[in-house]
């Protein structure tokens, strides 16, 4: 009596109180993504009537779903409004460098009497005011006024404005604006409910590839659905990009085959400081980087380079590069003490007997860059160095290695591996190029979301699998740190979510930063082994060998028991009566 | 006429090289994995066990020749044969009597050694589950596109594994913990191999998706060893891992043998015991996977064609804390 309460006491795991009904919730993913539009239309693009019914708020939704347990819902909150005075000088202003080299170039044009150039110098001059008018409006608008996080402003300009070249309908500046050009026949005599008609579907495509799209977000979310593999390209894409992890590691390598010919020199520190540093700056609100340098000598690439002698050149074609990468990858070294996913950038400088080296594609043509990356891993560029010097040299040749087109070569590279680089824009968009920092703000923006959205289905799946883990594995002791890491991880999961509904989303990425790190802290705890595995079989094999021996003298003497009083209540009924 | 067959054949045999190469570009991608790992444990001690730490580092062997690097390969060894008192020649270990192939080479890693080897860190190592201080080397830091290989060794009964002569582990905490693996997302494909006795009943209880499996014995079979070296006084090899070694010298990593023969390695006629496979959870048809999705490390690649123009000039580097070049670094291969 007293013994089976005492026994279950002593023998039960210490199992803290988990939230399982808000992990419940949870497993049922409910996502709205929102963003903030602000379509501005600028002079001669709008009737004064119009003018008069704007600004103008409208709210549109898009439910997708994905499957039984996942839902996606777009919502585009667009404001149209008219343009500002100042904002109307920023698009209008002819610049003052493009109007100076308009000026030069007709200078030149007209001395050139005889000149064999026949190009007509309205198309070039207005190829170059609309190239650099259009970065400038761009600058100036932003100095205006900066759009937070995850919005867009996008310009509508009328048709006959000179602000983008003739054939380019849509303009995506560096930071978080667009410029569209209104349509031939939108140009007068419209009602404001067509134009805003003929409006919706083209800010519709400009939002596909500066903001969120579709594609991009159900590939954000493969840890919860495992999608049916679409096209090769698709593929490729997901495949190429590191998952989402706090923090990276970035080591650059020069291999030198060749130290008695080549004495290679590079200034790997300034280098990085200078190119790669801003664009890590700029990404430190999705992980933190670290980046080291190493130099290897000796280091062969493996793959034996054939002589192409219609070129006289080395070449490596595009099948044996896969081989490439291993024989490199015993020698690199990584960092011990952290488990940070690494990101190797190699730079290869042949050795002299085997210069110049050139990478061909399948079609038998040089690649320009001269580099080929592998999905990731990292990036490997080679580096020819023989037009440095003469046959006549005296070996060693001391080479100071070109570090911007290296660092080129490698931002490219390593915009591709963090999940940077968009799918190619539609026909009729001019993209800007990305400047200094190698990352558009609307780049960056795009990188947030699908970011966000990964780290949230990530620890949703960590939470629910690993409540689901300890619900069945009753023997598993439930310390009070993994309760608390798991509770927290449920609050900023909870918070994540309602950010990104109210389209806050830098709030929204700390927050699934915060989920995914407790999630992973909690499921990953060297605590919850479970290693003792008692089949039924067995315990019944164990015990009763134990305990039906002592069981049988008590089952025995409790029947006596039972018996004897039934005995004495017989014996009463009979005395009484 | 005869140029015209020339013309004809020659013509035919080009189109199916650049239906080939077509193929090989359509293959590059058809297998869903950016890098590979691989598991290798030898479970038992004692000397006249050699043959199982002989079998592990055939394996690991042949897993690095065909390009998986030590950093990526996690080497589990329960003794040590090579520098065994009772081992003729120190710092050997062979896999063929008359000593002709040394498996044990000079750059062998092993990341968990002795009676490190226990079903606690197995399972922590799959599961991921290491306390904090855990070097990288001792990780298997595998992620969604990884392909895994894990071949156990040693002596094993119906349902259970044994380990260091002192405990085991049984077919369902494998087949959790493979599910743990599969819910976390750690693996792409896995392939389990097994050379032990009864060896098929470990893999009877698995559930989880992208799972293939192979083992060299039946539920009820034992699994033999092959030959008895006379000079170091213990069998060498076991039978269905010396066939699997021959059968793994012949791949190199541009190799395009597939699945489907490695399940004929080792018939009955050579290994006594009846090999075994089980195909039914894996997604892809196993003709379609080749041998160096698990054994090799064939790498997907991708020709770089953009470039970003960069103009400013290098600034000059003082002392920055974003950078730390030249530190002492702990170096893992």
């Amino acid at each position: 009596m007293v013994g089976v309460p005492l026994w279950w006491r002593t023998t039960e795991t210490y199992r803290a109180w988990l939230p399982v009904s808000q992990i419940q919730e949870l497993s049922k993913l409910q996502l709205q993504l929102s963003a903030d539009v602000e379509v501005v239309f600028s002079r001669g693009t709008v009737t004064p009537e119009q003018q008069k019914k704007l600004p103008l708020t409208q709210t549109q939704d898009e439910e997708h779903r994905v499957d039984e347990d996942t839902a996606l819902s777009y919502r585009y909150e667009t404001r149209y409004r008219t343009a500002t005075v100042m904002e109307e000088d920023a698009l209008n202003q002819p610049t003052a460098a493009g109007e100076m080299l308009f000026a030069s170039l007709s200078n030149q044009l007209s001395r050139c009497k005889h000149s064999v150039i026949s190009v007509r110098p309205q198309v070039i001059t207005s190829l170059i005011l609309s190239c650099s008018s259009s970065a400038e409006a761009d600058l100036s608008l932003h100095t205006l006024s900066e759009s937070p996080c995850g919005s867009l402003v996008v310009y509508v300009i009328p048709e006959s404005s000179t602000l983008l070249p003739q054939d380019v309908d849509v303009y995506i500046g560096r930071r978080r604006t667009a410029f569209l050009r209104i349509g031939a026949k939108m140009r007068v005599g419209r009602t404001l409910e067509q134009l805003l008609a003929h409006m919706e579907p083209r800010v519709k495509q400009v939002l596909q590839v500066m903001s969120f799209s579709h594609t991009d977000i159900t590939a954000a979310l493969s840890d919860r659905v495992r999608l049916s593999p679409g096209n090769k390209e698709s593929i490729a894409d997901s495949m190429r990009a590191f998952k989402s992890s706090p923090g990276y590691e970035i080591t650059f390598s020069l291999l030198n085959p060749d130290p008695k010919s080549h004495r290679l020199h590079w200034d790997i520190e300034g280098a990085a400081q200078t190119y790669i540093q801003p664009l890590l700056t700029k990404l430190a609100p999705v992980a933190n980087f670290s980046m080291d340098s190493q130099t290897l000598y000796y280091a062969v690439l493996g793959v034996s380079p054939r002589f192409d002698s219609s070129r006289s050149t080395y070449t490596l074609n595009a099948d044996s590069l896969a081989h490439v990468i291993n024989p490199v990858e015993a020698r690199l070294g990584s960092n011990a003490a952290s488990s940070n996913p690494v990101l190797n950038f190699l730079l290869y400088v042949p050795d002299a007997h085997h210069s110049p080296l050139y990478i061909h594609d399948r079609k038998k043509q040089e690649v320009p860059s001269n580099a080929f990356h592998s999905p990731r891993w990292g990036g490997i560029m080679v580096y020819n160095v023989n037009d440095f010097y003469g046959p006549e040299a005296v070996f060693p040749v001391d080479i100071n290695i070109d570090m911007a087109k290296v660092m080129g070569v490698f931002l490219a590279q390593l915009r591709l591996l963090l999940g940077v680089q968009s799918s190619s824009a539609p026909p009729g968009f001019l993209v800007a190029p990305c400047g200094t920092a190698g990352l558009a703000d609307w780049e960056l923006d795009r990188l947030m979301w699908s970011r966000s959205v990964e780290n949230v289905a990530t620890a949703t799946t960590t939470i629910t699998s690993l409540a689901q883990l300890l619900d069945q594995i009753g023997n598993i002791v439930i310390n009070d740190n993994i309760a608390e890491q798991v509770s927290s991880a449920v609050t900023s999961l909870q918070l994540a979510v309602a950010e990104l509904e109210s389209g806050n989303l830098g709030f929204a990425l700390q927050y699934s930063k915060e989920a995914i790190l407790a999630s992973e802290r909690a499921f990953f705890d060297p605590s919850l082994l479970h290693l003792l595995y008692f089949p039924d079989d067995q315990k019944f094999a164990i015990y009763i060998p134990l305990f039906l021996p002592m069981c049988v003298p008590i089952l025995l003497s409790l029947l006596k028991i039972i018996s004897d009083a039934r005995q004495k209540r017989r014996d009463k009924q009979a005395k009484k009566d | 006429m005869e140029m015209l067959t020339l013309l004809c054949l020659f013509s035919t045999y080009l189109l199916a090289s650049s239906i080939n190469i077509e193929e090989n570009a359509g293959q590059f991608f058809s297998s869903g994995h950016t890098n590979n790992w691989a598991v290798l444990v030898c479970t038992s001690r004692f000397w006249f066990n050699y043959r199982h730490v002989a079998n592990t580092l055939s394996v690991y062997r042949s897993v690095k020749r065909l390009g998986i690097p030590d950093s990526h390969i996690v080497l589990m060894l329960a003794d040590d044969m090579a520098c065994n008192h009772r081992n003729p020649k120190p710092a050997t270990v062979f896999s063929h009597k008359n000593m002709e192939l040394n498996v044990y080479g000079d750059d062998v890693e092993v990341d968990y050694r002795g009676y490190e080897v226990t079903v606690e860190n197995f399972l922590r190592v799959l599961t991921g589950r290491l306390p904090p201080s855990t070097p990288r080397s001792k990780r298997l830091l595998s992620d969604d596109r990884s392909n895994i290989l894990i071949y156990l060794t040693g002596h094993g009964g119906n349902g259970f594994l044994k380990f260091q002569d002192s405990e085991e582990i049984s077919n369902v905490e494998l087949a959790d913990a493979f599910e743990q693996m599969w819910q976390k997302r750690r693996y792409n494909e896995l392939l389990f191999i097994i050379d032990t006795c009864q060896g098929a009943s470990m893999y009877e209880r698995f559930y989880s998706p992208n799972l293939m499996a192979l083992a060299s014995s039946q539920v009820g079979e034992d699994s033999l060893s092959h030959q008895p070296d006379l000079a170091i006084g213990v069998h060498l090899m076991d039978r269905y891992t010396f066939y699997l070694l021959e059968f793994l010298e012949d791949i190199h990593p541009a190799s395009k043998t597939n699945m489907n023969d490695l399940f004929k390695v080792c018939p009955k006629s050579h290994c006594v015991s009846t090999p075994g496979h089980r195909t039914d959870l894996f997604l892809r048809d196993p003709g379609s996977v080749l041998v160096t999705d698990f054994f090799g490390s064939v790498r997907k690649v991708e020709l770089t064609m953009e470039t970003i123009n960069l103009t400013g000039h290098i600034k000059q580097w003082e002392e920055s804390t974003s950078l730390r070049t030249g530190r002492a670094r702990g170096i893992v291969a």
